[in-house]
């Protein structure tokens, strides 16, 4: 046989040493330097896509969608606090720090927020005149670094989160690169301009929850037992960490999936540490139950949270609100096709963009450079946010409906099913047309 | 001036008159007796109150002080005076763990020991320690003054920014960037002074300067294992 007509083997990709791996330890060999980036985890992970709403039937009645009301609002802190947030939509908009984000965006966030009738929330680096200024109910994160922390802002917030992790870094701490560390920045954080700024992963003066139970008893002194105060963790043991922070004394326990973004971490740890938001819900949930504090101790829940849907499937699951990060910001205008070519010029690509950290951001939102902030207005992306909260609380209100139920809060797991067995054992609800999930007892 | 007894009357009214003083009230004078290891104690004051503790605390005595001058007639708990922002606290006795933890401004005086982390991302805030202090002491200090008249324990100044440090006795190790440093005329001027606010017999001669190699400041591959 002619060995020149020998068919030849067709070229395999490796499934182990894919081109996208490949590429990374191509990048790393040349640099030295792990991959960092901001957002959370992009792999594909069971999520709220996999869980299904039933819908009523000849056993339950629906609503009328426009003639029946399906209530929304939802309180937080009834615990100790004596000025409990009240929140027209239970959406709420996670924290994310000045420095991080530009100015007007947070802003915009105020603003959104603030017309649909919930609340926003500071980050690492402290509270600033123009998001306090634009928003009618402010959460000031209290973390590990203490960047700009004062007892007068304290005062200012409507509730204060101590946060003890997040879900796209949990167990990790923090790090905004130099190049978006502006006078102002610096300045608020009390660091030389222009250094990489380290967020500590333990906050400084406590460990362990005994300590934060007395932690909790100082904020309140401080603040005259006046606002709420929230716990918020990463996901990697829910049901003991919602337990604990309930035992530490939190009104409020915020709970965010992998996820969940962040301005900047590596990629490895966004990757590769904590758990799914899917995940984390119900042992919440049983935590909570256990310990006869559902609904007395409000659950917020975060991490890829994009839709009505997905809002809907968290209450049913058990949460009281939820929060998003990304979510909002895409709403204020990241990653909008419009800045296509702009990606290109940084290697990137519209929805794939995530150098935040970077600070060069063509939709003038995760920077501090002041020609590319001016691209955000934040009246007009305040007004996007608000349009896009309002139409997920629809989006959930029609589903609720749909279940016959009359407040978000009716929602149950009793509603769900699930597409998968990953998912319905993460949700404990059962495989769509069985009455199974793995883990039940008795099968 | 105003006796108040935590035993009887408890936390929440104490710390309720005390913040409530705002500075037009000349009721500044307090003094607190049985604080039996109470957390929380004289927290959040931001008048220039005069209040004495005559006993020991727990946690968090003083934190985030403004203005008032809280004195301490016994040992303190974790975290006094943590966060403090302005104003005077002094311990007669001895501080545990996280002693002025992110203090941004004010001069918290130990008289006695403090324990490890004394100083502990500490913003602005003067420290001045009589006696020694334990491991990890001012780790990723960012700026203010930690004087100690005694000596100093493993990894002082770990990760440090532009936070000084000033130690008469010896050095157990310095932690990662931080290294000593020339002792210069305004040195011996800041540090004169706050030896005198501290009521501190030492000379400045005899101190050692320590603070940032600033090596640590940008990420740079070749110095991961300090990392």
């Amino acid at each position: 046989m002619d060995s020149n007509n020998i068919p030849r083997t067709v070229p395999i990709q490796s499934a182990t040493f894919s081109n996208p791996i490949n590429a990374e330890i191509r990048r790393a060999a040349a640099s030295g330097i792990y991959d960092i980036r901001g957002g959370g985890a992009k792999r594909r992970v069971p999520h709220f896509d996999d869980l299904l709403f039933l819908g009523a039937s000849v056993s339950r009645y629906p609503l009328e969608g426009y003639r029946e009301k399906c209530e929304t609002k939802v309180t937080l802190g009834t615990r100790f606090a004596k000025k409990p947030i009240e929140l027209d939509i239970p959406i709420t908009i996670a924290g994310m720090s000045f420095g991080a984000l530009s100015g007007p965006a947070k802003e915009a966030l105020g603003r959104g927020a603030s017309a649909a009738g919930t609340s926003t929330t500071t980050g690492d680096g402290g509270m600033t005149p123009e998001e306090r200024g634009h928003s009618s109910k402010l959460v000031y994160q209290y973390l590990p670094s203490r960047y700009g922390m004062n007892p007068d802002d304290l005062r200012k917030a409507d509730a204060i989160e101590v946060v003890v992790g997040q879900g796209a870094k949990p167990g990790g701490g923090g790090m905004l690169l130099g190049q978006k560390i502006s006078d102002r920045v610096a300045q608020m954080r009390c660091l030389p301009k222009g250094i990489d700024q380290r967020s500590a992963c333990r906050h400084p003066d406590w460990t362990g929850p005994d300590d934060l139970e007395i932690k909790i008893l100082e904020l309140r002194e401080i603040t005259d037992w006046q606002v709420p105060i929230y716990v918020k963790v990463g996901g990697t043991r829910p049901y003991y960490d919602t337990a604990l922070a309930v035992k530490a004394g939190a009104d409020v326990v915020v709970l965010d999936g992998m996820q969940g973004g962040t301005a900047a971490t590596q990629d490895v740890f966004i990757e590769h540490v904590g758990l799914p938001t899917l995940a984390c819900i119900r042992p919440a949930v049983q935590a909570l139950q256990d310990l006869g504090m559902h609904r007395e101790v409000q659950l917020v829940v975060s991490g890829g949270i994009r839709t009505g849907a997905d809002v809907a499937k968290a209450l049913a699951l058990g949460a009281d609100a939820v929060a998003i990060g990304t979510a909002a910001l895409i709403a204020l205008g990241d990653n909008d096709p419009k800045w296509e070519s702009e990606y290109q010029k940084l290697g990137t690509t519209t929805g794939a963009y995530d150098d935040w950290h970077e600070g060069k951001d063509p939709a003038g939102i995760t920077t501090q450079d002041a020609e590319l902030m001016k691209r955000l207005d934040p009246i007009d992306a305040g007004r996007r946010l608000r349009n896009y909260l309002k139409v997920m609380t629809l989006e959930a209100q029609t589903i609720a409906r749909a279940c016959g139920h009359n407040h978000l809060h009716n929602l149950e797991p009793e509603d769900l099913c699930a597409l998968t067995m990953e998912a319905a054992a993460m949700a404990r609800v059962p495989l769509a047309g069985t009455d199974w999930y793995p883990g039940k007892a008795g099968f | 001036m105003q006796t108040y007894d935590l035993e009887a009357n408890g936390l929440r009214g104490l710390n309720a008159a005390l913040q409530e003083l705002n500075g037009s009230s000349d009721k500044t004078a307090w003094e607190i007796v049985n604080p039996k290891g109470s957390h929380a104690i004289a927290v959040g004051l931001n008048s220039p109150a005069e209040v004495t503790i005559k006993g020991s605390t727990g946690y968090y005595c003083a934190g985030m002080n403004q203005q008032a001058t809280v004195t301490v007639k016994g040992s303190v708990g974790p975290g006094v005076a943590e966060n403090m922002m302005s104003g005077t606290v002094i311990v007669e006795g001895d501080a545990s763990q996280y002693a002025g933890a992110t203090g941004q401004g004010g001069l918290l005086v130990i008289k006695g020991n403090a324990s490890s982390r004394c100083g502990i991302s500490m913003k602005g805030i003067d420290i001045v320690v009589h006696g020694n202090i334990g491991h990890m002491c001012a780790f990723m200090g960012q700026a203010g003054n930690l004087v100690v008249l005694g000596d100093a324990g493993d990894a002082l100044g770990d990760s440090c920014y532009e936070a000084r440090f000033f130690v008469r006795g010896s050095v157990k190790s310095l932690g990662a960037d931080c290294i000593e440093k020339e002792m210069r005329p305004e040195h011996i001027e800041v540090l004169k002074d706050l030896l005198a606010r501290a009521g501190a017999d030492a000379k400045p001669e005899e101190f050692k300067r320590y603070g940032s190699a600033r090596k640590l400041y940008n990420f740079d591959v070749d110095n991961a294992q300090a990392y």
